[in-house]
């Protein structure tokens, strides 16, 4: 028989028991990894004469030298200036289109609600590297109905994997690949909105573009937090989709978004200790910007709920 | 885009917002002129549908082409090579993109599998007890969604490297069991599905902790469950980075950095072209279908209520 002291001793420990795999894992995977970066980004490779033998290599304090390092990089700084362009585009355009959608699925006189959702939907399903090699081959001439299309036409055939159409062809597999989940997402927090708040507001005269505009958006700003939250993060970790597209053009270098830069330092050049220095300052901007934008978010809410 | 602009902005101009002054609304409006409004928004996602079926009706014609066809003939009309297509890819390298296909099966059913169970235990420790610690624990999980995979991946590597596990199935797996959205989501479904009152009545009755959870709660969190499930599976089968850069042998590879090696070996050898495309097409059909499948067991006011809380 249990006693109610044992039993609550069981209460009291069971909590730390049930998070005992995921604190393992965490430990394991993602502080242990991270706190390694940290020092290996301090670190640097002392050389002794010419290398060889043991320990004629060793690992010495860097201080913050592949830190200012890194800040000197230019191609870094390219990469990054790359991923703000490409970002510029990705986001406004795939969270304009899946709000579109969501409220266009949200009024009553539409047809074909159904497939059109489960359609665009879709692309969530198709992974990344996919969608990127299904495009690559769109982008391509010799085998892209679009260049068909302008060929018989006699249109002139812009090259879509080079300058400035790189980054639409790059932006438009992210478009593709993250509207419908966004959508859903959206859609499902405009479901939630009671009927009567549009009952009240049809009453009062106001049009279904009054409607979406003062009503239905306020009221999913929240999850068009979250989305656009998700996506700035999905945005500076860019790495599949240029990496996919790169054996189709010579436009895309192994250092075209600062992701790829942290791989060819680490793996190509064997540089891990730039590499890790890298690695954190990309870490720290994400976490500056989401933080940054997660409070500016917050304080606006604040704000209106004042008013 | 603009004929909905233009239709919707002409009465708008005419009433105020939030003034009743205009004419009194039509109630169960069936007149044509009303009916017709649904043009702009059945138009506007037919659209939207079209972009978003192109590629894979494009792969599904293409993959019918055979080398030749590929280049020559009109895109969206079928060739006669499936079959051929079927075959070289089965004799590519013994068919090792079956080998691929299997991997990712195995990586991603696995995973998922015990991913969602680390995020149930966890999740429901989170939302059910009161312990020390507890805010902390969750904001520290959470921050891990934050962090570049690439931040992680790099220096996991080289800490495997050290104990000699790169390379290897386990490498590829371990390291995405615990997934910081999974426990988050299981969090909230477990706040929103299991009573407090239930576990205390379990307990009143004598049941362990452990007998509690597996018992009562389990089968109350199920539904939320299955949605932690099906976002882990397709986040383990959708990975290319952390394969990428884990994975030296080709024989443990996923399909996505099967089909990518395929793609690069493609750009000299445009003949393995085909062989990508058809490759693509079969890697598409197993998760379209569990989408098709579970999309309406999917519960998606999961994913709202993560937002509102």
């Amino acid at each position: 028989m249990t006693s109610a002291r044992q039993r609550s001793y069981g209460v009291k420990a069971a909590p730390y028991g049930f998070l005992f795999p995921a604190a393992v894992l965490f430990a394991l995977f993602f502080a242990l990894p991270i706190g390694y970066a940290l020092w290996l980004s301090l670190h640097k490779v002392h050389v002794l004469g010419l290398g060889l033998g043991a320990g004629a290599r060793k690992e010495v304090w860097a201080g913050l030298e592949n830190y200012t390092d890194a800040f000197k990089d230019s191609e870094l700084l390219h990469g990054a200036l790359r991923v703000l362009g490409y970002g510029a585009i990705v986001v406004p355009v795939m969270l304009g289109l899946a709000l579109l959608f969501a409220l266009m699925l949200d009024t009553e006189k539409v047809r074909l609600a159904p497939f059109s959702r489960l359609a665009i939907f879709l692309p969530y399903a198709v992974p990344g590297v996919v969608a990127a090699t299904l495009w690559g081959f769109l982008y391509l001439p010799s085998v892209s109905p679009f260049y068909f299309v302008l060929d018989k036409l006699g249109l002139p055939q812009p090259n879509l994997l080079d300058g400035g159409p790189l980054y639409l062809a790059l932006s438009n597999i992210a478009v593709w690949g993250g509207t419908g989940f966004n959508m859903i997402v959206i859609y499902t927090s405009l479901q939630a909105i009671p009927v009567e708040v549009y009952e009240a507001a049809k009453l009062d005269g106001a049009t279904p573009l009054q409607i979406a505009w003062k009503i239905k958006i306020p009221m999913v700003a929240p999850s068009l937090v979250l989305t656009f939250f998700f996506s700035i993060i999905a945005t500076l970790q860019v790495f599949s989709e240029p990496t996919i597209l790169k054996p189709l053009t010579n436009s895309v270098s192994t250092t075209w978004s600062p992701l790829m830069k942290v791989y060819r330092d680490a793996f190509g050049a064997g540089d891990i200790y730039a590499a890790a220095a890298e690695a954190v300052l990309i870490a720290l901007v994400t976490l500056v910007l989401s933080f940054g934008f997660l409070r500016a978010a917050n304080s606006r809410t604040k704000q209106e709920e004042a008013r | 885009m603009s004929t909905l602009a233009l239709r919707k902005s002409a009465p708008a101009a005419g009433t105020t917002p939030g003034t009743a002054q205009g004419p009194p609304p039509a109630f169960g409006g069936g007149t044509p002129m009303r009916r017709r409004i649904g043009l702009v928004p059945t138009v506007t996602l037919l659209a939207g549908a079209i972009y978003c079926l192109l590629p894979v009706a494009w792969v599904v014609i293409a993959s019918t082409k055979s080398g030749k066809e590929l280049f020559s003939t009109f895109t969206f009309w079928p060739g006669t090579g499936f079959a051929d297509n079927l075959k070289d890819l089965n004799a590519y390298r013994d068919g090792i993109y079956w080998t691929w296909m299997g991997n990712s099966a195995l990586y991603a059913v696995l995973g998922a599998l015990l991913s969602t169970a680390v995020s149930a235990v966890s999740g429901y420790a989170l939302a059910i007890y009161r312990f020390k610690g507890r805010e902390a624990l969750f904001s520290i999980l959470l921050a891990g969604v934050l962090m570049p995979p690439v931040i992680l991946a790099v220096p996991q590597y080289l800490l495997l490297a050290k104990v000699n596990m790169t390379d290897s199935y386990v490498s590829v797996f371990l390291p995405q069991v615990l997934s910081p959205y999974g426990v988050y989501l299981a969090r909230i479904y477990a706040s929103a599905a299991v009573p407090p009152d239930v576990v205390e009545a379990g307990r009143m009755d004598g049941a362990g902790e452990w007998r509690i959870f597996t018992r009562i709660a389990l089968p109350m969190m199920l539904p939320g469950l299955v949605t932690v499930f099906l976002f882990q599976f397709v986040a383990v089968w959708n990975n290319f980075l952390l394969p990428y850069i884990m994975l030296s042998d080709d024989e443990k590879f996923p399909i996505t950095l099967g089909l990518q090696t395929l793609l690069e070996q493609g750009a000299n050898t445009p003949a393995l072209y085909t062989l990508v495309i058809t490759g693509a097409f079969l890697a598409v059909i197993p998760l379209i279908a569990l989408f098709l499948v579970i999309q309406r067991f999917w519960s998606l006011d999961l994913l709202s209520g993560a937002v509102k809380s």
